[in-house]
This record gives C-alpha cells, structure tokens and sequence, in this order.
C-alpha cells in the first residue's frame, strides 16, 4: 500500500499511542506481581516495581500453603465446572426447542423469555426466594439460581436456526426422535458455539463473589473471589464478614494472592479470546 | 395456554383445544425438552416478582410476605419526601451514569476506529488481545491491584505526580475524585472488549464506497467522519439505547468493590444503597421499593431511547 507521508506519520503515532494504552493494561500485572516476590520493605516502596531486587518467595509459600485459598479455590472449580457443564445442558435443550417454528406457543415462551431481560425481582425479592428454597449455605446456590443466561440462550437459539433442516429430515425420516437429533447432530455441529458459551460461563462463574457473600454464611464454602476480597479490600469493610480481621495482611501477601486469582485467566485467555470475539460476533448479529 | 399475550393474530377460542392437544401430542418431547428450562425461568426469574409486593407492604418477618400488611405507596412517598439519603443516592446513580455514558460509550469506538486504522497486523492483533485482558478480571482482582497503585502513600501513581510536583492524591478516598477514578478504571477495563462489536460492524463496510471518496479527493479524516460513523450508526444506536436503558444501574460491582464510607455521599448508587440498607440493615420492604422503581424506570428508558432514536431514522430494538 502507499501511504503519503502524512499517513506514514498517522500510522507511528497511532502505533505509539496503541503501545502506550497496551502498556497501561500489562503494566498493573507486572507491578503487584513484582511486588509479589519482594521483600516486606521493598514491597512498600513508592515508585514503580518492574522488577524485585532480592527475590523472596515468602508471600507465596504463604498463599500456597494456606488451607482457606486452597478450599475457597476447590469451591470456585466446583462452581465453574458444575455451573458450565450445566448451563451448557440447559442451554441446548432450551435453545434447541425454541428454534423451531412448529413449537406450539413459541411466541409465548420467547415473550416470557425476553420479558426477564428488562424486568426481574429485585435484590431483595431474590434473596428471600433463595432463602425459602433452603438454598442458603448450599454450593449450590452458585450454580441453579444463575443457570440460564438469556442472552446466551438467544445467541445459541439464533445458531440453531442457522442449521439446515436437510440434516435433521433425512435422520427424522430415519425414525429419530428429537433428542436424537439434538445430541447427534445438532450439537456437534454447534462445537464452536459452545465452546463460546461455555467459556462465558466459566469467566462467569470464576469471577463471581457477590451470590457468596449474599448467601453464604459457612464460610468454608465461599468463594476463591471472596476471600481475595476479604483480604485486599479488607479495609473497604466487609460487614458481612462474622469476625473482624485481626491481622493485617503484608502487603506482599495481597499481592501474590492477587496474582494467584487472576493467574488461570492471565495464561489462558489469549488461546480463548477468539472464542469470546466471534461470540460477540453472532450475538451482535442479532442486534 | 392460549397465545393471549404472543405477538401475531389472535385465534379464536373454539375448536382450537383440540388443534392445540394435537398439536402438543405430536411435538411432546420438544416440550419436554424445553420443561426444565422454563421450569427455570418460572422459579428463579419470576419467583422473584412475587416478592415484589412487599414493595407495597410494611414487611413483618413473623407474618412472612403473605401477612404482612399493605401500605400502598407508602414508601415511595417516604422515600421521595422525607428520606435524608434516597434522592442523593438517585443524583449519584444519575451523574455518575452520565460520566460512563458521555466518556465511556464513545471510548471503545474511538478506540475501534483507531486499531481500524493499523496497517501492521501483528501490531494490531497483540494490542487487541491486550486490551482484551483487563475485561475477563473480576473487580475484585483489579480493585486490589487499584488499591495497591493508587495508594497514595506508597502507590506508583501519585509517585509519578510527586515527581511532576503534584501532593499525593487520595484517588479512592477522597469525595472530590472518587468519580473520577470511578469512570477511568472502568473505562480501561472495558475498552478493549467494547471494541469487539464495533470492529465487527467496520469489517462489513463496503471498501468501495472509500474507494470513490479517495477520487473525490477525501482524506482519511473526511472518509472517516462522512463513511465510516454513519455506516456504524445502527450498532451505535442499539446499544446506546440499551447503555440508557440502564443508566439506574452505574455499575454495582465496580462500585461495592472499591467505595467506603469516605465516599458515600459521593459513590452510593441505588444498588449499593439497596444492598447496604436492604440486607444489613434489613429494611426489606423499604429497598424492594427502591429496587422495584429502578426497574420500572429502566424499563421506560429503554422503550424512551429506543423510540427517540427510531424517530432519528434509526433501526430500534423492535
């Protein structure tokens, strides 16, 4: 392509300035990681931390040796798994009737459906429904509650449509019924769909904390999430928090147990990102 | 289940039950199929809608929402009239919306439109997958690495302001700029990931339409400005309209995580209040209210927006 010269100026300094943004989004995670591996004195030294001058790795041995990160983290797996799996199931069954136009009263349940997009209960009528389900201090508060996403549920819908009906005719003639059909050939066919979902779920899913703080009183079931916020925004007041803390965490410690949270994302996101791209993609599709 | 309230024509009552039964005979186990799932949406999204009437009443916890007694709109009025807290806490939620909206919703289209404009593409897919990483972080994550940044002791932040000259500023602490910060670290988190939409959008615009204007003599600014935005202007239109819609919502998560009592005055939305109020202080029947005229006037904003901006030529929602 040839660029005039002012185009060729454009483009280094949009260059630069895209580098400059790239560097504010890394820079955070290099800084607390760092501060991570310092020792207690260097870690509160103000000014900017690229790298620790004597490496320690007490802050970490304490993360990983403690007893609560381990169980809280054992507790978000379990959400993130059973809650993905699950709402993957739900969503394919839901999403699979919904897409076909000789549902009796399709209209209807795409109504009620839609409805629940801009309308819901409310913070306080949901919490006492979870209560009077017994839900309270379940593990499973983290996954029924939050099982079906309609936006996801549309987008899959919306996919299923796109599938040709030629495929499914010729194994309907076969004698299959519908869930035959659904699970032998509409969801692989679906492969990079879910897999898009899923992985909403289980960002979702890994991220969450604030259904543990609502409805979680035994605190060795709550979330990886909750105890990070415990600690490191301890001084923000966590009223729901039944014992005030009494030690103060080193800042070396908040530090590591920032970086241990965020560390599964951190390495895998940039395999998955183009899952989560194309899925914005076709869901934006449907405006 | 008659389609009483489905869109399209209205069939008349009779003789349609056997149609109907015929009908769900035949397409059982797609019904079947789709039980649980509305199952689901019967419990948990309009169980919840029950609770809703507490709204009206003055909740007793020994009598249960069922008996306790109704006060119409007692609490509405409360809260408009006599509450000290609630109609601070709706002008935060407002200006604190409008901050996101008029600096926030532009950002990832200017944004868009500028990583458009790299011609390196190794350049410009890595940028993109960084820009990307702060939106898959919980707040939690980010609030701590904010904490530890914007410290303004031993934070690098105000280390670079003590170099320019500047006093340390107490960026989370402090009423003045708490807003501020608010806005910014949102932004920054979600740029990247809000650029996805938009590129989708510029990716279909039709090269030639650039072409013609290059031999009309158009330089890439005039391109910009007479193409490329009104060729988005659908995508932009759409999710303004929903951005609007939820102007009552002024992001929860990000303010729980990183407010305190310092900031209150300042940083308490309705969701926050709804939860403080609501569920430490057990006000239940007070903040179901609160909660109840967030949604009706979210609802309303969405319909408004989307009707001014059909009005404005633009395809709507519906």
């Amino acid at each position: 392509m040839r660029l005039t010269r002012g185009e060729k100026a454009f483009q280094v300094v949009l260059i630069l300035f895209i580098s400059a943004l790239s560097v504010t989004m890394l820079y955070p995670f290099l800084h607390v990681a760092s501060i991570s591996l310092s020792t207690p004195a260097e870690a509160l030294r103000q000014g900017f931390h690229f790298y620790p001058k004597d490496v320690t790795f007490v802050a970490w041995e304490r993360v990983l040796s403690s007893e609560t990160v381990w169980r809280t983290m054992g507790n978000t797996v379990f959400r993130t798994v059973v809650g993905t799996v699950l709402t993957l199931v739900f969503l394919a069954i839901g999403a699979y009737p919904l897409s076909k136009k000789y549902l009796p009263h399709r209209n209807v349940f795409m109504t009620v459906i839609v409805i629940t997009m801009f309308f819901g209960g409310g913070l306080i009528p949901t919490y006492m429904l979870i209560k009077g389900l017994g839900l309270i201090n379940s593990l499973w508060v983290y996954v029924i509650p939050g099982l079906v996403s309609t936006f996801s549920l549309i987008v899959l819908r919306n996919f299923f449509m796109s599938i040709p009906e030629e495929l499914e005719d010729s194994a309907k003639m076969d004698g299959a019924n519908e869930f035959r059909i659904l699970f032998t050939i509409v969801v692989p066919l679906s492969k990079p769909v879910l897999a898009t979902l899923a992985l909403w779920s289980a960002v979702g899913h890994w991220n969450a904390w604030f259904d543990a703080m609502l409805y979680m009183q035994d605190q060795s079931k709550i979330v990886l999430q909750l105890f990070l916020r415990r600690l490191v925004i301890a001084n923000m007041g966590d009223p729901m928090l039944p014992v005030p803390s009494i030690e103060e965490t080193p800042e070396t410690v908040k530090a590591a147990i920032i970086i241990f949270t965020a560390l599964p994302i951190l390495l895998l996101y940039p395999f998955f990102q183009r899952y989560f791209v194309k899925g914005v993609m076709i869901g934006s599709l449907k405006g | 289940m008659e389609a009483a309230s489905a869109v399209g024509a209205k069939p008349p009552k009779t003789s349609r039950w056997r149609e109907n039964l015929r009908l769900y005979k035949k397409h059982k186990w797609l019904l079947l199929m789709l039980l649980p799932v509305m199952a689901w949406y019967v419990i948990f999204a309009y169980g919840p809608m029950y609770g809703i009437q507490l709204a009206f009443k003055d909740y007793n916890f020994a009598e249960g929402i069922w008996g306790s007694p109704w006060v119409g709109m007692k609490h509405f009025v409360y809260l408009f009239t006599s509450s000290p807290d609630f109609l601070n806490i709706l002008k935060n939620t407002i200006v604190i919306s409008f901050y996101h909206i008029i600096f926030g919703f532009p950002a990832p289209i200017i944004l868009a439109l500028l990583f458009n404009e790299i011609r390196v593409s190794i350049f410009k897919k890595v940028a993109q997958t960084i820009s990307y990483l702060p939106h898959f972080l919980s707040w939690i994550v980010i609030g701590g690495i904010l904490v530890t940044i914007l410290s303004p002791t031993t934070g690098v932040v105000n280390h670079v302001l003590n170099l320019i000259g500047i006093d340390p500023i107490y960026f989370l602490g402090s009423e003045t700029y708490f807003r501020f910060t608010l806005v910014l670290s949102g932004i920054w988190k979600e740029v990247g990931w809000g650029t996805i939409i938009y590129l989708a959008a510029l990716a279909g615009i039709d090269q030639q339409m650039y072409e013609a204007a290059v031999i009309d003599g158009a330089n890439r600014w005039k391109q910009t400005i007479h193409i490329t935005i009104p060729t988005i202007m659908p995508v932009i239109s759409i999710l303004l309209i929903l951005r609007v819609g939820g102007v009552l919502d002024a992001g929860f998560d990000q303010i729980l995580t990183l407010y305190s009592p310092a900031v209150y005055s300042v940083a308490d939305v309705i969701d926050t209040y709804v939860y403080r109020i609501g569920l430490q202080n057990f006000q239940f029947s007070l903040t179901t209210a609160v909660g109840l005229f967030k949604n009706v006037v979210g609802l309303m904003l969405v319909l408004f927006a989307n009707y001014i901006i059909k009005k404005m030529g633009q395809e709507g929602i519906y």
